[in-house]
């Protein structure tokens, strides 16, 4: 049988103009697409054959400048490299194409990124180091050193993962795994000098890694590879090698469950509520905690249940620990 | 069909704050006769924070989990999203990294123990869709749903990253269009409800660092689910769970709406379609309370 190689799609596509509307509204389109079609290829024959006042980014049509990136059925992709069968097969037949981030839509799929470029800045997205003015030779990095930016160089700051981050979404202040997985690429490279500086810099409360909500939607939508929550979970553990983990709930947090493992095996969970809140700070789960004591979901601390085998875990645990808080 | 026998990763929750999610499990597995042998001896996999403070500890421990299921030669189920992804991403990052597997193991010797990769770790919802079937499961319901809307709410560790999580399925999950808890819903003969927070974040892993950020991501998902005009939501995962049902007070407060809807664990809506009571599933646990059982 000879494969199907058109298929007809109805697109709702995103319009919106800040100069002369509220409220976006959408355009809806019914095309043939075939096989070969990437999502920009939908765009132009939108812009060129139906209405030319669609407006979108699109320049380098290689998946390499980063500007094509858009959602389509809230999937953040890059359209010159997103093939529409492969959207088809996953979605059906209806498609809609959505700007990154419609509240900061411009016009149509066109959106205001500066709080990305501006959160992206603030990590020192360059090497610092000591520049020789008249070197005789490279300045070499081992292949096991530059192993150890794994991919966090092939991002192409599209921001297709900043525009995802739910975090990013209800937290102006959180600079998102783009900004983080920059972080990590140029405090992770041997050469550079102000690693510690940048480390100081995503360890802040609020705006730091440690409110990411790990929802791994960065590392799934990537449309790079770069996995950025491998970065940032590669940025708490720099600030804890590094020695600059502040005392504050978070880190007690990433601790607590160590210190519960070690007693029991399993997590206390009371406890480890305790452990990261402090004496006071715990106090204002109390509320949430009598209600769930009072339906059997709180066990008190004398019927704390333990794994079998304990004393392999605390022997595990003694050898196999690499950092101290 | 032979019969379907694994080793139970339980995780921390199912032993403390949802009893309920133990007993449920305990119920279906032997109403669907699958025999489930409890790994004691497992630690917390650290729950998606003790690797941000010690990676090769948390690797250490989650291989240690891992050991015991192979000693019984048995694919691992997990009935935790997140212990799911702490103990598929040690499983991959060791079956892929020879060198990391050795000082792993190195550690492991310490202890009599050793990783060697052979045992399959599975979230007991894909193990009920690839191995037992939601054809047989459609046959087994005594007592169908369908007077109610179902918003299923997938959790995050169970879809995201799908290449990891796909290395296990026979039925492959697309993280923005997952369909295996629809299906389960329609198998035990509910009406599953479509909308936009099911295959979200709840905010759990960040309640303690992030509370507002954490409040509204909940907030969200519940208000999601009642304005698809959801009668209740269902979940794998017991730390959605956990947010979902304790903290709608807080989310409430942070989206500026009340939102509340009861929420069952997945095991708790095969249960109650096949037939079991509601002490058996344990839905007194429930601080929403489950109005309609």
């Amino acid at each position: 049988m000879e494969a199907i190689t058109k298929q007809n799609v109805t697109f709702k596509v995103f319009r919106f103009n800040e100069e002369t509307d509220y409220l976006p509204y959408y355009n809806t389109y019914t095309l043939e697409v075939t096989h070969e079609e990437v999502v920009l290829d939908i765009l132009n024959r939108i812009k060129w054959d139906h209405d030319g006042s669609l407006s979108y980014r699109r320049s380098c049509r290689h998946g390499i400048c980063g500007v094509c990136s858009i959602k389509v059925n809230g999937k953040g992709i890059l359209a010159c490299k997103s093939r529409l069968f492969e959207l088809i097969e996953a979605f059906g037949n209806e498609l809609t194409i959505e700007p990154l981030s419609t509240k900061r839509a411009i016009k149509d799929l066109i959106i205001d990124k500066k709080d990305f470029w501006d959160k992206h800045a603030v990590v020192k997205p360059f090497l610092t180091g000591d520049i020789d003015e008249a070197p005789t030779s490279e300045h070499l990095v081992s292949p096991h050193d530059a192993e150890k930016l794994l991919e966090a160089d092939y991002c192409i700051q599209c921001g297709a993962c900043h525009y995802s981050c739910p975090a990013v979404e209800i937290n102006d202040q959180f600079m998102g795994p783009a900004a983080f997985a920059s972080a990590y690429r140029f405090s992770a490279d041997v050469r550079d000098t102000e690693s510690e500086d940048r480390l100081h810099l995503t360890n802040e409360e609020a705006s730091g890694v440690w409110d990411c909500v790990k929802c791994m939607e960065c590392a799934e939508v990537c449309p790079k590879e770069v996995n950025p929550i491998e970065k940032i979970t590669k940025l708490h553990n720099m600030i804890f090698e590094a020695g600059i983990a502040k005392n504050n709930v978070a880190t007690r947090h990433a601790v607590g469950f160590a210190h519960s493992i070690a007693k029991h095996g399993l997590l206390d969970e009371g406890e480890l509520v305790r452990y990261s809140e402090g004496n006071i700070g715990v106090l204002k789960h109390v509320p949430v905690a009598l209600k769930m004591f009072s339906k059997g979901k709180i066990v008190l601390p004398w019927n704390m249940p333990k794994s079998d085998k304990l004393d392999e875990i605390q022997k595990l645990i003694k050898s196999s620990s690499t950092v101290k808080f | 069909m032979k019969e379907l026998k694994y080793a139970l990763f339980t995780g921390c929750t199912a032993k403390e704050s949802t009893p309920e999610q133990m007993m449920s499990t305990l119920a279906v597995a032997k109403k669907l006769g699958i025999e489930l042998i409890e790994l004691t001896e497992a630690s917390c996999c650290g729950a998606s924070h003790l690797q941000d403070y010690d990676d090769f500890l948390s690797l250490v421990l989650n291989a240690r989990n891992i050991a015991y299921a192979e000693k019984h030669g048995l694919t691992m189920v997990t009935i935790c999203n997140t212990c799911q992804l702490n103990t598929a991403m040690t499983k991959h990052r060791l079956d892929h990294n020879a060198d990391l597997k050795a000082k792993v193991n190195a550690k492991l010797a310490e202890v009599g123990l050793e990783y060697k990769g052979t045992s399959q770790v599975t979230h007991f919802l894909y193990a009920i869709i690839d191995d037992f079937g939601l054809d047989k499961i459609k046959e087994m319901v005594v007592k169908p749903l369908s007077q109610f809307n179902i918003a299923p709410f997938y959790g995050c560790h169970n879809i995201r990253p799908s290449e990891l999580q796909n290395e296990t399925h026979q039925n492959k999950e697309n993280a923005y269009n997952p369909t295996s808890l629809d299906d389960l819903i329609i198998a035990c003969g509910g009406v599953n409800v479509d909308y936009n927070e099911k295959n979200k974040c709840c905010g759990f892993h960040a309640e303690l660092q992030a509370p507002h950020t954490a409040a509204v991501l909940t907030g969200n998902a519940v208000a999601g689910a009642m304005d698809a005009n959801a009668d209740w939501m269902v979940t794998p995962c017991p730390l959605c769970h956990l947010k979902l049902d304790t903290q709608t007070h807080h989310a409430s407060v942070a989206i500026g709406r009340d939102v509340s809807l009861p929420v069952l664990h997945m095991q708790q809506m095969i249960g109650l379609a096949l037939g079991c009571t509601a002490s058996e599933l344990g839905l007194k646990h429930h601080v929403t309370k489950v109005n309609f059982v």
